[in-house]
């Protein structure tokens, strides 16, 4: 047992800002007092800390003092074996798990509805994406996580893949049931890898779904910066016992910094103590706020909040409830308008608006009067602008028709075509809509009709389109 | 002896009061809340060591949040005071024998407390058998109410600190839908003078204006307050404040004032050129 009050990495910089060193190393700035704009900016507390690796702060890369005695710390924290310090955001921690498994044509079985990372991961490292289909809310319009079934049929159809990929929880908090498919591709000798930017609190928090390390993940991606509090773009990769820690600490520094950055290695040590000391009352206030604002929305009328009464055993296994979404269908806004009237009118900025849902992030940062704000707002929007309720959502699945790997088509000869034109060939970039947020196109893949025809009555709806090199998503790039 | 009190009015301005005794300081779940026996003000009371009122000057404050409404509106019954946990805004409303009904709503019940133990003199409101109070968040127990009441106070502390909702516009437009179809809305409105309290000002008079069909801003002078020169915000459905002005049906009541007057009334509203400026109204 570590001792978890300890912060090694914080306790080393308040040292080292006590002793007063006079620097003759990077950075440049010597504790602010080259750049007084940015001390006066960003203050003079957080310059004296922006330091560089040193013998006595350790180097992040090729950690043996106080980084390795943080990672340890956070190791035990989370349940881990190992757990890295990861500054490139949980983007970095998404590459690490990918190249860390899958080389160039190994399969990954994931769910369609991955971050983009993951296939631009795929595209740099050459694995084969073995799709899931998530199924979807038509009533809510979103996409909700993999049915056991569908993650077995996949992973009996490829016995070769060497990894599942699984997102714990998804954007709106969803989950699929991690356990049984941890244990079903552990019986096939394959990894389980789970993208946890939205799943810091799962390792502290009581009565929440359970973490990836807990449910026998191999590796997880944790957005510290999200519900854990630290600086964003700060993250934590974790591993479990089935890999080689030193081999991944190799993958890691293929793409990683070497002057990491000590604002954010210390902001993880910092959080990480914070949550292993108190995290379990955190998040049980959290989750209190989240189910107030919940059942004081409810008596708004026509916003229809959702929780854990969606779950249904299989690709709702398991909901998250300190995530606060509402569907807007009813209100007739999409929910990107009461997003935007929420900043324009009130301001008041929430973390997210798609066609028919928001999303406020509720956390350890929050205050009464704050959510007493954002219901009273929503009082004030119904009033004034409710118009008759909105369709719902319809969305049939295409499963992709894969021709050459990401890798392939994304660096392979590729040119411009206008998107109405481009049933039948191979698209060599992805394309996303949301809503759903599904990938529509991952780079490699067949283009057909359906898929040019979805596009266009998407964008007839208000759907946003992202992904293409295109910014106005007129055109898509085409291998050849 | 005694010590001195002293309230940064800016980084480069402050007041200082000579205080002989602090007969009380708690810091409640919401903010700090003093209050000290001082020779010039009286009692003085503080929150977050900012001063609320003083029995010297609380008069000019108090009377000039209530009466002004009660001079234009002719018939009102049903009023709800948010904020004003010294009860000081209840005694000029308890002058009116017409009013049927007040509910209070203050966030910090410890507030109450201390200013029934401390600051009789604006705590007498409360004994009023046609006062309810209510601890609760302003925000939250008027969103579910419409068309209940014909004046809304809002007797808010700064925009800086548990006051910050009052200032919104979701609570500006929660309070509209609360009123009935004549109601009015009178806030304490900042100052236009030091820019810390100026920015909340104009921040507060634009929410209110996209809120409120008829909005004007009236002026009063509180020496203990920044600058001594304080607005208050006149918000409402139908009534104007100067041409719905019935001084004779108000003087008849024979209210007794120190500073509030329908002559008074009149002057209030016209106002300096850079606080027109400032407001966005025309010269």
């Amino acid at each position: 047992m570590l001792d978890q009050q300890r912060a090694p990495v914080w306790e080393a910089l308040e040292e080292m800002r006590r002793e007063k060193l006079v620097p003759f190393d990077v950075p440049g700035h010597k504790r602010g007092r080259g750049n007084k704009d940015l001390m006066d900016f960003l203050g003079e507390r957080c310059l004296s800390v922006d330091v560089n690796s040193t013998k006595y702060l350790d180097s992040l890369c090729h950690p043996t003092g106080i980084i390795a005695e943080g990672e340890a710390l956070a190791a035990e924290a989370f349940g881990a074996t190992a757990a890295y310090f990861m500054v490139g955001g949980t983007t970095a921690s998404i590459q690490a798990m990918i190249f860390s498994t899958i080389r160039e044509g190994d399969k990954l079985i994931l769910p369609r509805n991955v971050h983009q990372s993951v296939i631009n991961a795929l595209v740099i490292s050459g694995g084969i994406p073995v799709y899931v289909n998530p199924q979807v809310s038509e009533r809510l319009g979103i996409a909700l996580g993999m049915s056991v079934a569908e993650v077995r049929a996949a992973i009996e159809e490829n016995p070769d893949a060497r990894a599942v990929f699984v997102n714990n929880p998804t954007y709106y908090g969803i989950c699929s049931n991690l356990r049984e498919i941890v244990a079903c591709a552990h019986a096939h000798g394959m990894k389980v890898l789970c993208d946890e930017a939205h799943g810091a609190h799962f390792y502290f928090g009581e009565g929440l779904p359970v973490s990836g390390m807990k449910a026998g993940a191999d590796m997880a991606a944790v957005s510290m910066h999200k519900s854990g509090g630290s600086l964003t773009q700060s993250s934590f990769l974790l591993c479990g016992p089935g890999l080689d820690p030193d081999y991944v600490r190799q993958i890691i520094g293929l793409t990683m910094t070497t002057s990491g950055s000590y604002l954010l290695i210390s902001s993880l040590d910092i959080s990480r103590r914070g949550l292993a000391l108190n995290g379990r009352e955190v998040f049980e206030k959290v989750k209190q706020y989240a189910s107030y604002a919940r059942d004081e929305i409810r008596q708004i009328g026509d916003y229809l909040v959702y929780s854990d009464e969606l779950i249904n055993g299989d690709t709702i296994f398991d909901f998250d409830t300190t995530k606060l979404s509402v569907n807007t269908r009813d209100l007739g806004l999409a929910g990107i308008e009461v997003h935007d009237i929420l900043h324009d009118e009130y301001d008041i900025q929430i973390e997210f608006g798609d066609l028919s849902n928001f999303l406020a992030y509720i956390s350890i940062g929050d205050k009464t009067k704050n959510i007493e704000r954002l219901i009273g707002a929503l009082y004030e929007i119904r009033r004034r602008y409710k118009r008759a309720a909105g369709q719902g959502f319809s969305y049939e699945y295409m499963a992709p028709r894969l021709v050459l790997t990401p890798k392939e088509a994304f660096w392979a000869k590729k040119h411009p075509v206008p998107l109405k034109e481009a049933a039948g060939l191979v698209s060599a970039e992805a394309l996303m809509t949301y809503p759903p947020g599904i990938p529509l196109l991952a780079p490699g893949e067949r283009i057909t009709q359906e898929i040019v025809d979805f596009i266009h009555s998407s964008r007839e709806k208000g759907c946003v389109l992202t992904g293409t090199r295109d910014i106005t998503a007129q055109t898509i790039q085409v291998v050849g | 002896m005694g010590f001195w009190f002293s309230e940064s009015h800016t980084d480069n301005v402050k007041l200082n009061i000579l205080v002989d005794e602090q007969l009380y300081s708690r810091q409640s779940n919401y903010q700090k809340i003093d209050i000290f026996q001082s020779r010039e003000f009286g009692r003085v009371l503080t929150l977050d060591d900012v001063i609320v009122l003083t029995e010297k000057d609380e008069f000019i404050y108090h009377e000039m949040l209530i009466h002004p409404a009660m001079a234009v509106h002719p018939a009102i019954r049903r009023v709800l005071v948010v904020g004003a946990g010294d009860g000081a805004a209840l005694r000029e409303l308890c002058r009116y024998p017409d009013i049927e009904a007040i509910d209070v709503v203050e966030i910090d019940g410890t507030l109450v407390e201390a200013c029934q133990e401390y600051l009789p003199s604006c705590a007498v409101g409360y004994s009023d058998p046609r006062v309810t109070v209510h601890i609760q968040d302003g925000l939250k127990f008027i969103r579910r109410l419409s068309d209940v009441y014909d004046l809304i106070i809002v007797d808010s502390t700064d925009p800086f600190g548990p006051g910050e909702v009052l200032f919104t516009k979701e609570f500006y437009g929660n309070c509209y839908k609360a009123l009935r179809e004549d109601g009015i809305m009178i806030n304490q409105h900042e100052s236009p003078f030091y820019s810390y309290e100026a920015d909340a000002m104009k921040r507060a008079h634009r929410r209110i204006k996209e809120s409120f069909p008829i909005h004007s801003v009236y002026q009063a002078h509180i020496p203990s307050y920044p600058s001594g020169h304080w607005l208050f915000g006149f918000a409402s459905i139908t009534f104007d404040p100067l041409k719905d002005l019935d001084a004779e049906r108000w003087n008849a009541l024979n209210i007794p004032t120190r500073y509030y007057n329908t002559d008074l009334h009149r002057g209030a509203f016209y106002l300096p050129n850079y606080v027109k400026d400032m407001l966005g109204e025309g010269r």
